[in-house]
């Protein structure tokens, strides 16, 4: 058995928070890059060389890429081995985004209920996913997620008649109706199968994987290849303005399902695509 | 083609302005999203004050992260404005000149805009820390207790945007499909 105890917790996910929102990921970066440099448009390459600037004043004069430095989606994953003390975990995952988001001067946008809509003023709660796995380590993600995007994001319970043509056709609905809002070019998340909750936290799970991998299921590769491409040919472009780039990568997570049903869940997100893994 | 103004805006150089245009801002603007228009509208429809004058003014819709010391503002770039859309005609009608945000607009807002003669900018979305440097002065005027949603007014230099929709209602998200 492995003991973790909640003050580094804490530490790490403050970090997380911080990291995630000044600097892109890699991959993301240079799919920015190489997109910025292809797009044919010129008010495309205009949007596109604005967004490239922008990460670099963000690098260098340590500003939060976007203002929307989003609500705190964290995903632990637990090994069945770890005993967590010093607290209560979902406590220590909360501190650490309170002080993740006011000492890197992030911005608090969490209201305590929907409908009274009072400003939490610390970005709490964050939305905590708990997966137990085998072992004795503790993974946890971090990734803000904006809701420019996130507001453009569907669920879609098909039928299994609908088949891959039905899938294709509610994702590049979905992408055609967010058009500009949620800040084209956007990473597509996809989940498919489960449950009506279940094929949405796999679209969201989608959202985090590194845009240069691809489906180990080859006809889900196939899947999320061809939809690239064709979400690419809407021609939304840059900002919605038109132009060749429209998602930098879409990713398709599945589960098996009910033999009447095809959930299909479609977690938009924007450029500023943030996430950051540590293990503990 | 490029073209600098400066707030508050005339009826006339409102009209001089097309879908499409690359536009310098300098001057005033105000920012306010969600919470900060449910407020500027309850107070319209019930004839009570507005934190500012809207005739003639531009509005951004913006809520910026906190500023790191000696700084004027933290990131901020343009939130989705057709959030404001159900707002956004009855404060065209007290004479708003201009709304910077990003993405759609409903046909309500466009026949307003049309009706009033006013210009929907789009500011470049995720351009946060771009956009901020443009922000040489920041101060909030009204409704504190909204944190990021407070109204502040901003002295911008420069600060780049597109006309999306012009007065007589050319749509650039439209044109380009």
């Amino acid at each position: 058995m492995r003991i973790i105890n909640t003050r580094e917790i804490v530490k790490n996910i403050k970090e997380m928070c911080i990291e995630a929102n000044y600097k892109l990921a890699f991959d993301v970066e240079k799919r920015i890059r190489e997109a910025s440099q292809k797009e044919t448009s010129s008010i495309g390459k205009f949007v596109m060389e604005q967004i490239c600037e922008n990460m670099d004043i963000a690098k260098n004069d340590l500003i939060p890429i976007c203002q929307d430095t989003g609500m705190t989606i964290v995903f632990l994953k637990i090994g069945q081995d770890v005993h967590i003390e010093g607290g209560f975990l979902e406590d220590a995952v909360n501190e650490g985004i309170r002080q993740g988001y006011r000492e890197g001067y992030l911005r608090k946008s969490v209201v305590s209920d929907p409908i009274l809509r009072k400003n939490t003023m610390d970005n709490t709660p964050g939305v905590i996913h708990y997966e137990i796995v085998p072992g004795d380590r503790l993974e946890i993600t971090v990734a803000p997620k904006g809701f420019g995007s996130e507001n453009t994001s569907r669920i879609y319970m098909l039928k299994p008649s609908d088949g891959v043509e039905g899938i294709k056709k509610a994702v590049l609905e979905t992408v055609k109706s967010a058009g500009p809002n949620a800040c084209p070019p956007v990473v597509v998340g996809i989940g498919i199968g489960g449950s009506f909750e279940k094929c949405a936290i796999l679209a969201k799970k989608a959202l985090i994987r590194d845009l240069d991998d691809f489906s180990d299921k080859p006809h889900i590769r196939k899947l999320e290849e061809e939809l690239l491409n064709e979400i690419n040919n809407l021609n939304i472009g840059p900002g919605g303005f038109g132009g060749i780039t429209t998602a930098l990568g879409v990713k398709i997570e599945t589960y098996p399902t009910h033999i009447a049903g095809l959930p299909v869940a479609v977690n938009i997100c924007c450029h500023v695509n943030r996430h950051v893994t540590r293990i503990l | 083609m490029d073209k600098h103004i400066v707030t508050p805006l005339s009826k006339e150089e409102i009209k001089k302005l097309k879908a499409g245009d690359n536009v310098y801002i300098t001057g005033i603007i105000y920012s306010a999203r969600d919470a900060a228009h449910q407020r500027i509208y309850d107070a319209l429809v019930k004839n009570k004050e507005v934190p500012f004058t809207l005739k003639n003014n531009v509005i951004y819709y913006m809520g910026p992260t906190p500023a790191k010391e000696g700084k004027i503002i933290g990131s901020a770039g343009p939130t989705t404005s057709s959030r404001m859309d159900k707002y956004t005609p009855l404060l065209l009608d007290r004479g708003l000149a201009g709304m910077i945000g990003k993405g759609y607009r409903s046909k309500e807002v466009i026949d307003s805009m049309i009706k009033n003669k006013a210009l929907y900018f789009a500011a470049i979305g995720g351009a946060g820390a771009l956009l901020s440097k443009c922000i040489k002065k920041s101060k909030v005027i009204a409704y504190e207790d909204l944190g990021t949603e407070a109204v502040h007014e901003l002295y911008v230099e420069n600060f780049p945007v597109i006309v999306a929709i012009d007065s007589d209602g050319n749509n650039l998200y439209e044109i380009s499909d």
